[in-house]
């Protein structure tokens, strides 16, 4: 595979008054890959993903996506590249006042010029793609259950097929199958479409099935990353316990522990 | 790298052959949905179809849709129709949109009807009795928290109660008595230019003292309180009501009513008699100014006057009325932030009718108040 980053993110620092949450992070995502990016609770990964699409300020570093370093983007160029990403924001940030079906559209109608019924199809093929129901399109967000939010909202992100989404915890909420269902669609996405994907995740099952790397954060900066493989030989005592504690996310699987092992 | 989408037919013997190339993707969507409609019908005497999608560069899920919709049109017209040479990366993806859509779903169409509008009126006007339930309600629920209080005074939350009068009262001292000072300048420059044409400038101290006094002091106080605190105690509530704070507090065993309305009810009535004394003050201040400036009155006979035109009963029948607007105007706000729903919109229009019922109840409530002070004497 040929080695060209995305997304490249240099010496990131960004806090909040006092405190730095991130000291001078640096990460690469690759063009085709579904990144997983672990941390502990509060460590800053939703605050890295804000960072990257442009949601918080930053006190130092640069950012690139696409090859367009963030700062020196004029408007129009910041534009292009936003109509290129998806976000799935941790708790949903569906819009309130629309129906779950002009959720989706959102951006269709912004960007796009279809007709009614097309966009209407697509919509509740995105929807049904994402495992909801046609009958939920007429349904606002504060009717929803927490993991039907997460499933809109994912549907939303990919409105557009964009060629990178950001995910925040995509599979906190759903249970187990639907979480499964929802790894097997990001990878079929990935394949057909070529998608990127940052995806900010707790659950040792998506590790394992569907990203292709690891990176994990601690102390405001990455501390460790490649496949899980690697992860699990890493020295960092954070990153050892998450991979091989009681509950983590290497000790799901003890065969391939071994083997990584050998 | 990517091109415009194509499709090309052409028919051999009794197969309709499609060939399509270029990008299959969002991007070009409303060319390729009119290719796609274009070809859907084409050829009608064909058995079989083929579609070509070999020299398809880009594809996505509005291309896989669109293929899916051609191919179950043909199928629906009994054709045998068959995909060749689809890239082995994209297969995942179409096969996902077999399942996709099945169902007759169409979304609920909005249509004119001359009937329209007088449907609207008649729901309006039932939402308007149906919204005073929820009032009278507030005002229940609010008589047996003040209730359970007063049989143990330590529950009140007298913190919650000066934090909201630090914001309702002292921090809308200036806004108000500068405002209440333009509306006595206003009042007593109206009274002179137009007095003065029948010699009668000295009774312009008397209407101002009056007027200010009995009605506008506490009138115009009102309806800034209805629009600078009422707004923000219903925007307050309705997004805790939003995030399911509420909830969580009636949940704990708090009452909402105890622990949210009541302090801000509490604060609003003390607050509302205090700003319209301010108010009035700063109001006859005006008066005075203008009388003094404009009115060339000299500063003793004003006071003179003013003191022969109010009497301490025009001073009582203002501040009388101060605690009942209060109470109003909060009832109004907090009932409509409880009735908020899920989403920001709601918020919106709860606010907006906080704010215009509450103003519409002070001068209800002022008219009411009229008539009672006219019939004994006051
Ligand atoms: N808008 C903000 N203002 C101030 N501090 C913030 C803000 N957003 C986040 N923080 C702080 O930054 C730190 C990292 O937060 P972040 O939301 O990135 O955590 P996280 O790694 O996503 O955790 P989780 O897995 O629980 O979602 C926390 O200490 C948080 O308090
Ligand atoms: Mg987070």
């Amino acid at each position: 595979m040929i080695y060209d980053p995305i997304i490249k993110v240099r010496d990131l620092c960004v806090g909040f008054g006092d405190t730095q949450v991130l000291k001078g992070l640096s990460l690469d995502v690759q063009r085709g890959e579904i990144l997983g990016f672990v941390g502990g609770s509060g460590a800053g990964k939703s605050v890295l993903m804000r960072t990257i699409i442009g949601l918080f300020p930053k006190q130092g570093g640069t950012i690139e996506v696409f090859g367009v370093n963030m700062d020196r983007a004029g408007e129009r160029e910041r534009r292009t590249v936003e109509r290129r990403w998806g976000v799935l924001f941790q708790h949903g940030a569906l819009f309130s006042s629309l129906t779950v079906r002009q959720n989706v559209q959102f951006l269709m109608r912004e960007h796009l010029d279809i007709t009614d019924k097309l966009m209407n199809e697509i919509a509740i093929a995105k929807l049904e793609m994402v495992g909801l129901r046609a009958s939920d399109a007429e349904k606002f967000p504060s009717e929803l259950s927490g993991g039907m939010t997460k499933r809109v909202a994912l549907a939303r992100a990919l409105s557009l097929d964009p060629e990178i989404v950001f995910l925040d915890e995509p599979t906190s909420g759903l249970d187990p199958i639907s979480a499964a269902e929802f790894d097997a669609l990001i990878h079929t996405l990935q394949q057909t479409l070529g998608l990127t994907v940052f995806m900010v995740t707790h659950d040792p099952q998506s590790l394992h099935t569907v990203c292709d790397r690891i990176a994990a954060l601690s102390d405001g900066v990455v501390v460790a990353e490649g496949d899980l493989g690697t992860m699990m030989l890493s020295e960092h005592p954070w990153v050892q316990s998450y991979f091989r504690g009681k509950r983590a996310a290497g000790g799901y699987k003890p065969l391939e522990m071994e083997s990584v092992g050998a | 790298m990517t091109s415009a989408p194509e499709l090309e037919s052409s028919v051999k013997g009794d197969r309709l052959e499609l060939s399509a190339r270029g990008a299959w993707t969002a991007h070009y969507a409303d060319a390729l949905e009119m290719l796609v409609e274009r070809h859907a019908s084409g050829s009608a005497n064909a058995a079989a179809v083929s579609i070509d999608m070999s020299h398809v560069n880009a594809f996505d899920t509005f291309g896989a849709w669109l293929l899916e919709r051609l191919m179950r049109g043909f199928r629906q017209a009994g054709r045998n129709a068959d995909i060749v040479g689809l890239n082995e990366n994209y297969a995942p993806l179409l096969r996902e949109m077999s399942d996709v859509n099945q169902s007759d779903y169409a979304p609920p169409v909005k249509r004119w009807h001359w009937t329209t509008p007088l449907d609207l009126l008649g729901r309006n006007a039932e939402a308007f009795f149906i919204g005073l339930a929820p009032f009278v309600n507030m005002l229940g629920a609010v008589g047996t928290a003040i209730g359970r209080v007063a049989v143990r005074p330590t529950t009140f939350r007298l913190t919650s109660m000066v934090n909201q009068f630090d914001r309702v009262c002292w921090q809308a001292i200036p806004i108000v008595l500068l405002i209440t000072f333009l509306i006595g300048c206003i009042i007593a420059q109206q009274g002179f230019f137009h007095f003065r044409q029948f010699g009668a400038d000295t009774y312009v101290v008397d209407m101002v003292g009056i007027l200010v006094m009995r009605e506008i002091g506490v009138l115009i106080v009102a309806i800034m309180v209805a629009g600078r605190s009422g707004s923000s105690f219903t925007a307050e509530l309705g997004s805790m009501k939003m995030r399911e704070e509420v909830d969580a507090l009636r949940t704990m065993g708090f009452d909402p009513v105890e622990v949210l309305i009541l302090p801000r009810l509490v604060a609003l009535v003390i607050a509302v008699p205090v700003l319209t004394f301010l108010g009035s003050i700063a109001a006859l201040l005006g008066g005075g100014l203008v009388a003094i400036t404009y009115g060339g009155m000299s500063p003793e006979i004003f006071i003179e006057r003013l003191r022969d035109a109010i009497s301490m009963s025009s001073f009582k029948v203002g501040l009388i009325k101060a605690p009942f607007m209060a109470l109003a105007i909060g009832l109004v706000a907090c009932t409509e932030g409880l009735r908020v729903k899920g989403s920001a919109e709601s918020l919106g229009l709860k606010t907006t009718d906080s704010v215009v019922k509450a103003i519409f109840m002070v001068i209800v409530m002022d008219g009411l108040f009229a008539i009672f002070f006219a019939s004994i004497g006051m």
